[in-house]
């Protein structure tokens, strides 16, 4: 063999097994700084600074601090974590540095709003996030939808909600949607249906994978609240005409004529308690549902996405 | 044993924007070179003889063939501490003094420290550049850095010693010092491989030439032979201005110059002319063989482009594998 | 075999600081001392702070600086200037011109390095009036930029093996700047989804990781530093060198030289 051939090989396979060791290492690596990384990023945490810092390529680093947030919120959100403090700041950032990009604002109203352990619990910021955007970009309607949404769901104001969603709709281009949920807001504020049509919309707009299944959570959760709110009054009912509670929850049903034991979206039958409480068979697969829980039951504090999308 | 057996190098270029177009800088080379013997590598410019002497170094891979350098395989790097290499128009880290490059050269070499140092004072006074080793390369001219390459060369002691142009850019006493520098490296035994396109050169220092143009070999063969008496002529020369009426008879060429006239005959015309200038009482000054210059010969295999197939002069061919 | 080497290393080192490349640390020192005497008058509560993060960062782009002007011609410059012609005319393996150009080059870079490092503790000295104990991770730091210049340097050499200085110079810096956002980019991958998420994570991995070697931000903190993470940068480091060395040496083995 000679002598090139045998460098060859050997340089080659020096370069196979470095290659390889350079993978693998950048894995174990990984382990061991998860959480140095955000705290490296939010060194500066003045978006004014960031900018200046950016030295113009301020696009980039929006981009760059975007999908920084993305990863953090997944990340903190499977390490099932009870704070979410830099979302705020890395929002503001993002959103400082490109102010027309729209992602921001929508995980902002889905995810700074909520109390803990499902957002940072800070609505005031989230609120200015949405007016940031708005002044930015007068035309978008998809902005309105997101403040409005965060009176709703959040603040329960639902008169500043239909009147956000009503100036929404007067923009051009804006979804007719708007109109409808503006006017939805204004009678039937507290319905189920209101409630339904906007985590619909929310699920349907959005894009990103976070946004849809936090929304489709709530959907859920919106068909238990309303499925133990009917089988309740019925309860109810069927101890005003016959003065006691029913046996089970079969004769309940068959009294008020259904085929069968209504299920909840997951395909399990309602229970009743002895007492005459509806409950949902697994209240742990509905992490926003408010009815059918059993008494004295504590939300673990651990948000769970359930399904997958 | 052979110093050089160059076995069918071959290198063909792939020019053009694409590279799709073949440019044949050599054809298949067959050559030979004895140990102990000085061989000149002749040709014009571009004829092939860098890219030759290139391969042989392993600067530049050919598309084809082998060769051996003192028996061993061309690629092989342990033959390199035996041969040394002086490149055309050579450039050297100008930062180095010529001490110091022929230290970092003979470190390279492997060159036990030892021996470094006293040999490098014996190159460096060979070459004649003692007063200058303390001088950066870069403050070097044309013709010291020639002596430099020419130093580091030599500076291991090697076996066969490899020279491009090695004439390039001296003065005539330049070019004297490097032809004795030559011939005393054949002396100590060594095998001494130059390229020229300086004939003279050759023809004063080459036991045996190769020609190569365009890329193919066109004649190879011992100096002397090349040049023995071509067509058996002989030059008749004599004082005054007379020429005798036989002497025009025999049908020689005859020119006056000065005092003196010369005349080209045949060889066997050599009595008669002799007899015409004594019937004359013509005083005979000279009678010379004419031997065809290395330079006739070089311009004749030039015109006819048919390659030499075989080394046919001197030792066979060899054909080790 | 290792005596050549060493030769070729020496030589190179020897022609960078007769190229006067250390020249560089005199506007370095002229850089931190200007800092320190500055942030020492105006008193900001964050001196230290300041002379760490402006020293190392200083150490680290100046070396990166040199590190690229000076390797990118460390293989096409012999070419061009045909030097290497007498070089491999002698038993000097190809590989051997190589891993001697790179030793010879990250030797220039450590001591340069080291003369900064002295430049930077005078500085928190100057500011600080004494050293803690948490400055000991400063050398922590300083070791991570030296791993950072191992691996510059193999890049820089793997480009002049094959490219103009030119575009080696373009090649080396992209690579430094886009490695330096490593972190990013596998969040980008992430991201992506089919074709383009093969191609992005491929580009995560081969792309040299600078952000895991920056711990400037962290030693200005004083936050500790695991052992572990210093044993596997080291790992990380030397095993991309030599990917790098690796590819260099498979391109100029098959080089034909002008």
């Amino acid at each position: 063999m000679t002598a090139q051939r045998r460098t060859t090989i050997i340089a080659g396979a020096c370069l196979a097994v470095s290659l390889t060791a350079c993978v693998l290492l950048q894995h174990r690596l990984d382990q061991i700084r998860p959480e140095s990384t955000i705290e490296d990023v939010l060194y500066i945490d003045s978006p004014k600074v960031v900018k200046r810092a950016s030295l113009g390529f301020d696009g980039l680093m929006a981009c760059m601090y975007w999908t920084r947030t993305v990863q953090y919120f997944g990340h903190r959100h499977y390490e099932l974590s009870h704070t979410y403090n830099e979302l705020a700041p890395l929002l503001e950032i993002t959103t400082a540095l490109d102010p027309h990009l729209m992602p921001p604002y929508q995980f902002g109203a889905s995810f700074l709003a909520p109390a803990p352990p499902n957002g940072a619990g800070q609505p005031d910021r989230a609120i200015k996030l949405m007016e940031y955007g708005i002044e930015h970009n007068p035309d978008n309607w998809h902005l309105y939808y997101d403040l409005a949404f965060v009176y709703y769901t959040e603040l329960k104001d639902y008169k500043k909600a239909s009147e956000i969603f009503d100036r929404g709709s007067r923009v051009p281009d804006a979804h007719p949607f708007l109109k409808v949920m503006a006017a939805q807001t204004a009678q039937h504020a507290g319905d189920y249906t209101t409630a339904r049509l906007l985590w619909s919309a929310t699920f349907d707009t959005a894009r990103e994978k976070q946004i849809r299944q936090n929304a489709l959570e709530h959907l859920r959760a919106i068909q238990v609240d309303e499925d133990v709110s009917h089988l309740q009054a019925a309860v109810t009912r069927f101890g005003e005409r016959t003065g006691r509670l029913p046996s089970s929850i079969s004769e309940l049903c068959t009294t008020e004529h259904l085929p069968g034991v209504p299920v909840d979206p997951d395909g399990n039958a309602y229970t009743m308690t002895p007492e005459g409480r509806i409950l949902v068979e697994n209240p742990d697969n509905f992490p926003f549902a408010s009815k059918g829980l059993p008494p004295g039951y504590k939300r673990s504090g651990l948000p769970k996405f359930h399904t997958k999308l | 044993m052979a110093a050089i057996e160059i076995l069918g190098l071959e290198k063909t270029y792939m020019v053009g924007f694409w590279r799709k177009r073949p440019k044949r800088a050599l054809e298949p080379l067959h050559l030979t070179v004895e140990e102990g013997e000085i061989f000149g590598f002749l040709g014009p410019n571009g004829a092939g003889k860098t890219t030759t002497l290139k391969m042989l170094m392993g600067l530049v891979f050919p598309t084809a063939g082998t060769a051996r350098i003192l028996g061993r395989a061309w690629t092989d790097p342990e033959v390199k501490a035996q041969i040394g290499f002086l490149p055309e128009q050579p450039y050297f880290y100008d930062y180095l003094t010529a001490h110091e490059l022929l230290d970092y050269y003979g470190q390279l070499s492997g060159v036990p420290a030892a021996v470094r140092k006293p040999r490098i004072e014996e190159v460096l006074s060979r070459v004649g550049l003692t007063d200058v080793k303390g001088l950066q390369l870069r403050k070097f001219s044309k013709g010291m850095l020639q002596r430099a390459g020419i130093a580091q060369a030599i500076l291991h002691n090697p076996r066969l010693v490899f020279l491009d142009e090695p004439m390039s850019g001296l003065d005539p006493l330049g070019r004297r010092e490097v032809r004795d520098l030559i011939e005393q490296l054949k002396r100590e035994g060594k095998t001494v491989f130059f390229s020229t396109h300086i004939l003279s050169d050759a023809e004063a220092l080459c036991d045996r030439v190769a020609i190569i143009h365009k890329g193919q070999l066109r004649g190879v063969g011992a100096v002397e032979e090349l040049t023995s008496s071509v067509q058996g002529k002989i030059e008749v020369v004599w004082q005054g201005t007379q020429i005798p009426a036989s002497m025009k008879s025999l049908g020689a060429e005859c020119h006056v110059t000065g005092d003196t006239v010369r005349a080209v005959l045949g060889e066997n015309q050599q009595d008669a002319a002799i007899d015409a200038l004594r019937r004359d009482r013509i005083r005979l000054i000279a009678i010379t063989p004419l031997r065809t210059s290395l330079e006739a010969y070089f311009v004749e295999k030039l015109q006819h482009p048919q390659a030499v197939p075989e080394n046919t002069v001197g030792k066979a061919a060899g054909t080790k594998a | 075999m290792s005596a050549r080497i060493l030769h070729i290393a020496r030589n190179t080192f020897r022609e960078a600081v007769r190229d006067r490349v250390l020249y560089n640390l005199i506007a370095f020192a002229l850089l931190l001392s200007g800092a320190a005497i500055f942030v020492g008058q105006i008193s900001i509560d964050i001196e230290r702070l300041v002379v760490v993060n402006l020293g190392l960062t200083a150490v680290s782009l100046f070396g990166v600086v040199i590190a690229i002007f000076i390797g990118i011609g460390l293989v096409s410059k012999e070419i061009d200037k045909r030097t290497l012609y007498t070089v491999l005319s002698r038993p000097v393996r190809r590989w051997e011109f190589i891993v001697g150009k790179f030793f010879g080059l990250a030797g220039t870079l450590v001591v340069n390095a080291f003369f900064m490092a002295i430049g930077v503790f005078g500085a928190l000295l100057y500011v600080a009036h004494k050293f803690s104990k948490p400055d000991a991770l400063i050398l922590v730091a300083l070791y991570f930029i030296i791993l950072e210049f191992l691996i510059i340097c193999s890049l820089a050499l793997l480009f002049s093996s094959f490219s103009s200085p030119l575009l080696s110079a373009v090649f080396a810096f992209s690579l430094f700047v886009i490695g330096s956002f490593a972190d990013d980019l596998r969040g980008f991958a992430r991201m992506a989804h089919g074709f383009m998420r093969w191609i992005a994570t491929g580009a995560a991995y081969l792309v040299p990781n600078f952000s895991t070697l920056n711990v400037i931000s962290a030693v200005a903190h004083q936050q500790p530093l695991s052992a572990q993470l210093v044993l596997q940068n080291t790992l990380y480091a030397l095993f991309y060198a030599t990917m790098a060395l690796s590819g260099a040496v498979l391109i100029f083995e098959r080089r034909n030289l002008k």
